[in-house]
This record gives C-alpha cells, structure tokens and sequence, in this order.
C-alpha cells in the first residue's frame, strides 16, 4: 500500500502542482532592475538636491527627456481639450456635466487632477514646459499626493486643508524613484473623479488598487492572478493614452493586435480576437450587435457605491443655527451637504444598455436644450441597423442643475471661491454664483435661472468579471430581462408578433376544444346505439 | 374481428423518436419562445438545437427507408383523392356518431386511410421540412447574413418558425385524439406499439 502511494499518488501530486504553477501565470514576469531599465535615476547627480517646488523637478527631468513637455503638450492629459470631427471643442475644459458642472472658474479646485502646475485661472500658460508636472504620474514611491485646491501643487510644507493634513511631500526622494504608470498613479485622478473615491464612473474606483478576481478578472493582484495594470490596455505612444471616452471604439474589427497592432490597443478584440469563445461557438454570432461589455461586466461598482443622482436644487439648506448640514448615510456615505446639494448612491449595480457606434454627442454651455424634459447632457449615438453600433452597457448619472430657463442653455456656476467672491461654497447664492461664473466665461445669461433634470452617460469597460459570472443567456432573451427597453430588432425569447401569438393560440385552443366536442358527441351517440341496442 | 401485422418494426422505431424529438423540440422551442421557465433559456436553446440534427437525420433516414422498401406506395392513391377524403372527412364529422363502418378497411396492404395518406404526406414532405429549413435558418443566422442574406429578415425567419411550431401543437392534439377512433380506443396505439392491430372482418 505504501508502495503504491509513493509511486502512483505522488507523482500525480507533485505533477498537478507543477502544472498549476504554469497555468496560473501572471500577465508579468518578474524582472530584475537591470532589465527593466539602462537608468537608474537614484544615482543622477540632477536628482540629488532639494527641490522647492514641482515645476523645479520637471526642470530637472527635462535635463534628460528633452522632448517629454512637448510630448505631453499636445494630450487631452494636459489640454483639456478635444476637438471633435463636427467642428465642437469638447474635453474636461468645455464640456457640461452633472456632478460639478464645468471647470471654468473653479480651477484651482477642479485643476488638482491636471497633470501641471499653477491653472489657476483662465491665464494658465498651455505652453510652459516647467509647469508639466511629470511625478504625478511617475511617481513610484506611492508619497506624491496633489493637494485638493492648489492649482496641481503638492504641499510644498504641511498643509491642513477641510481637517486633513497633508504632509510635506520629499520631492527629491519621489525624483530619485520614478517608475512607468501604476494603477496609484493612474487612480489618483481616475479612481476619484468627481471629487472621491467610486464617484463619477462606476467601474472605476479604488477598489482596482488591490482587487481580487471576482472586481476585475485582468487587474486582480492576488497569488497567480494575472496582475495587468492601467498602461497594459492603455499602451501609451509618446504619452498619448488611448482608450478615449471622446472617441471610443465601439466595435474593433481588425482583431487580434499581434502581430500587426491597429490604432485601438485598448479594445477587447486587440487581446482576444475576433471569435474569443471557443467553447460556446454561438457566443461568437454575438459580437458583431453586442459589446463584449456588455455580458462580461454583469454589475458595476462592485465594491463601493457610485453616486447615481446629484441634485443641486437641494442645496443652500441649514440647520436652526444657521450652520452647514451633512448627513450621511450608515456606511458613512453622504446623502445631503449644503454646499452641494443631495446625493443617492448605488452598489453592484446593473449597468443601462444602449445602441453605441463610438460617437458620443455632447451638449455644450451654447447648445439650446429642450427643458420640458430631462436633458441628455451626452447621448450615445448608435442604430441596430448600422454596422459599427453594438449594444454597450453605461452609467447613467442623473440629477438636477442650474440653467437659463431664459435662453434655454446650461449655466457655469461659480462654486469655488473665497467669502465674498460669489462662489456658491462661500456664499449660498445662486444668482450671483452664476453670475459671476458666466461673466468670467464671457458667455450670456438672462439673469434667471432654474434646475433642471438631467442625464449623462459614461461607457463601462472595467471590473470585468471572470468568464463564470458573466452574463447567462437569459438576462437578456427573456421577457423583462435586461433589454427590456432596448427597441428596434428581434430579440429571440423577449419579441413575439401579436398577430402569431393569436394565431396559435385559436390553433391550439380551436383542437382541444374540438376534440372534446367530439369526444362528448362520440360518447353520446355510442351510448345511444347501446341502450337503443339492449332494447 | 382479426388480428393484423400492420406496422414494421422499423416504423413503430421511427413513430415514436419522430414523436419524441418532436415533443422535445416543441417544449424547448416554446421555452426559448419565452413561454415558461422548465430547464433554463439556456439548456433549452442547447436540447433544441441537438434535436434539430435529430430530427433533420430521421427524416433523411426514413425516406432512405421508404424509398428502398418501396413502403412509400403506402402514401400513394389511386382514383380520385379528392372523392376519397371527403368520404373519410365525412365519416368523422357524421358517420362515426351514428355507429357506422369506417369507410376504408384497413389491411396489410393498404394501412392508411385516404385523409391520413395526405395528412402525413403533407407533414412529412412539406411542413416538417420547412420548420427545419426556417429553423436552421434561424441558427446559422450569422452565416447567411455574410453570404449576403438581408439582417432584417431574422424577424420574418423567427416568427415563420414560431408559427408553425404553433401548427405543429394543433396536429399534435388532433393526431393524439384520433388514435381513439380505432376498433377500440386504443386498438392503434397498441398496434403502433406492438405492430398488431385488431380490426373488423
């Protein structure tokens, strides 16, 4: 028996082991410094000094990487801005949206997560080469932190701002240890969109710092889990980041990037190909109607809730001593704060689903919007009928704003701002707030404003779920299931025709009455014939 | 009364996997129709479309076997059909109630009745053949749609389906009923069943 066990059971153990190890292979392999790099920025001589302030430390980097500012110089990153095939300038600089409202004139708040320094107004010089500020983004100590109302500088000594400190960051010691992106790097301004943690986009959140498989099945950190990081999809040329929310790709059809890459790196197709399910060949009949997306991201903010409804009508309200309300819900949330209004939260939720062709259209401060109903702030354009559309799954953000009920625009509140400024923060007065942020966006306003309900709609691509939590079939092929409300094509198991639906019914329904009609009838007559019979 | 070898052994096979796939088909059809929830959507998509192979390959199997054994002449009529069906309809709707003979006797050579020869025939070369066609239609939806088929006509495909299933429910019944309209009212399932049937001097 011992014999067996030694030479039969313990091999098929030691070998099951060895297999697993080489199937559960992470995305990286590990590597030594030396391979990583040729420089070692810990022994540059320009490193080794107190630096007083960030725009010195890009002084110093640009020593070397001559070209880096003007790479960085023409990037969304740092413009703010994209200018879109139909003319419109959209990007974070124009566009409107639903959580804080628009940029202008709120810069040194909302310009924490500009990769500069010093866009503290409208005079911000795009074309300073020391203002990039190239740490926030290559910072590998994990210490760089921007503080939340400084224009893009980080606290150059201990600064305490709304009762939080923020120490003195060691600029030398971050320059002496850069490193390419992490997902720290990338979350920092990502993860915390619309001013915290899981706000604004619902699959992205710190959650994806440390996730296991079942949040993101490609970012998961743990033992044997594939580990990828933001820059694997989002593969970076000359610090221009693909993967747009501008121009998405809503269907890749050149497949596979290996080993002839196209211009999309970040699409699902680039890595898994054109026909990505090999077991369930059907599956395959799917993705030329509907985003990978859409089965694979079965719910989003997974973790942590994402604010679903911000409505800003409610906003300026105080308690009997006249001071500031915040409540917040048990977990800690905030439901209501006087400076911005009330809020409602959602976790591990299903996401909405739309008819996508890549082509997003945005509502600027000049478009005239119909405010008899909610305003779609951005709409995904998209048609079953045409080739590029697919179905893809979106967070629909909605809530309440400012606008002119007047000239039927959107307005530019200013919010942030000292006492006396006229910013709402301080002062709680819409109209002059609003005032004051159109005059220094040099747009016009009526004098009146009112709330209005509206919408925005942000595309999902992350938290993919491990392929057994994706969707089943009949999410989606039933009768109130998830496509529910998408119209225009014949779903099989949601769609019926009325008219075939009668018809088989009077089939069905007109033979088993007339067979029982029958029968009765047969029964009749033969008891007839019987008794007629035996007389 | 008499005792008759009606029905090869190979047919009564043939009768009832046609009867099961049919039945199966049928149940899963109307589950992936949205109908009711027994095995799941998606079990139900994966049975029916096994069973459609089944169904397709028995069909081609028994019309290997008709045509070599010749049995198809069973389907074959001679002198007016027209003539003969309504007679058969006739003793349905009137004759049966008053305890009358069936109009056609039944024997080794001759086992179906004029309605029945048209019916199956019907059955067998015209609306089975077209749910399988529209149903794999439905299927390799993908590929027609490359081969240059119109996108648009998946609705028009998927509601012929649906409708003829529903036809296929209505023979169903009809075709259950009638087998008690035998010598006794199960003399033809048991014929079909043992091949033996008992019918009338």
């Amino acid at each position: 028996m011992k014999k067996l066990i030694l030479l039969r059971l313990v091999p098929v153990l030691v070998s099951v082991f060895l297999f697993s190890l080489l199937f559960a292979k992470p995305f990286h392999q590990p590597v030594d410094p030396l391979i990583r790099s040729t420089a070692d920025h810990s022994k540059f001589q320009e490193l080794k000094k107190e630096f007083k302030s960030g725009p010195e430390v890009t002084e110093a980097c640009l020593k070397c990487h001559t070209e880096a500012a003007k790479q960085i110089h023409r990037t969304k990153h740092w413009t703010w801005e994209v200018p879109m095939t139909d003319g419109k300038m959209l990007g974070k600089q124009h566009v409107v949206n639903n959580f804080c409202i628009s940029v202008g004139g709120n810069e040194p708040r909302c310009t924490s997560c500009h990769i500069g320094y010093n866009w503290k107004d409208k005079q911000f010089d795009f074309t300073s080469e020391k203002n990039v500020d190239c740490i926030v983004c290559h910072d590998g100590t994990g210490t760089y932190k921007k503080l939340p109302a400084g224009a893009g500088h980080p606290a150059y000594t201990s600064t305490t701002f709304e009762n939080k400190l923020y120490p003195k960051v060691d600029l030398s010691h971050i320059a002496q240890h850069v490193q390419n992106p992490d997902r720290h790097n990338c979350g920092v301004c990502h993860f915390e969109g619309g001013g915290a943690d899981a706000v604004k986009h619902g699959d992205l959140d710190n959650s994806l710092i440390k996730p296991d498989k079942s949040v993101d099945v490609h970012m998961a950190t743990g033992k044997g889990e594939l580990d990828m990081t933001c820059i694997d999809c989002h593969k970076t040329k000359g610090h221009q980041v693909p993967g747009s929310r501008y121009e998405p790709t809503a269907r890749d059809m050149h497949g596979f990037d290996y080993p002839l890459p196209d211009d999309y790196p970040t699409t699902c197709i680039s890595c898994h190909g054109l026909k990505p399910h090999k077991k369930l060949k059907k599956l395959n009949d799917h993705i030329d109607k509907v985003a990978c997306q859409t089965c694979h991201i079965p719910t989003i903010a997974k973790k942590r809730a994402t604010k679903m409804w911000w409505d800003w009508s409610q906003a300026g309200k105080f308690d009997k001593e006249g001071k500031e309300i915040t409540r917040v819900d048990a977990s800690g949330i905030p439901l209501y704060i006087s400076k911005k209004g009330e809020f409602k939260w959602s976790k591990n939720i299903e996401p909405e689903y739309r008819w996508f062709n890549g082509k997003m259209n945005y509502v600027t401060f000049l478009t005239k919007i119909n405010d008899s109903t909610v305003v779609a702030i951005n709409h995904p354009d998209g048609h079953p009928g045409d080739t590029l559309s697919r179905i893809w799954p979106f967070k629909v953000h909605r809530g309440k704003q400012p606008y002119d009920p007047v000239l039927k625009q959107f307005v530019k509140p200013l919010l942030y701002g000292e006492k006396g400024s006229g910013a709402y923060w301080s002062d709680f007065n819409w109209g002059t707030a609003i005032q004051k942020g159109m005059e220094y966006a040099n747009l016009k306003y009526s004098g009146t404003y009112g709330f209005v309900e509206t919408e925005m709609s942000w595309p999902i691509s992350h938290m993919v779920s491990p392929k057994e939590d994706a969707m089943s079939c009949a999410e989606c092929h039933s009768r109130n299931g998830r496509l529910e409300k998408l119209g225009g094509f014949y779903l099989p198991g949601r769609d019926a025709s009325p008219f075939v639906e009668i018809a088989g019914f009077v089939t069905i329904a007109g033979s088993l009455i007339g067979v029982l009609i029958h029968a009765f009838m047969r029964y009749v007559s033969h008891k007839k014939t019987k008794s007629e019979g035996a007389s | 009364m008499k005792k008759i070898y009606l029905y090869a052994r190979f047919q009564r096979f043939w009768h009832w996997m046609q009867a099961f796939i049919i039945f199966s088909l049928l149940i899963t059809g109307l589950e992936v129709h949205g109908l009711f929830n027994l095995m799941g959507y998606e079990t139900a998509f994966h049975v029916h479309n096994l069973f459609a192979w089944g169904l397709a390959s028995f069909i081609l199997l028994a019309f290997f076997w008709y045509i070599t054994t010749g049995d198809f002449r069973q389907y074959l009529t001679e002198g007016n059909l027209l003539e003969k069906i309504m007679m058969q309809a006739r003793y349905y709707l009137i004759g049966i109630f008053k305890n009358e003979p069936h109009p056609f006797k039944k024997n080794e050579i001759s086992r179906l009745n004029p309605l029945q020869r048209i019916t199956y025939l019907m059955l067998t070369l015209v609306g089975l053949p077209l749910q399988i066609i529209f149903g794999f239609a439905y299927y390799y939806f993908n590929e027609l749609v490359a081969a240059g088929m119109n996108p648009g006509w998946i609705e028009p495909i998927a509601l012929i389906h649906t409708f003829l299933a529903y036809m296929l429910v209505g023979f169903v019944i009809m075709h259950i009923y009638m087998t008690t309209t035998g010598h006794t009212p199960t003399s033809n399932i048991k014929a079909m069943i043992t091949g033996w049937e008992e019918v009338e001097e």
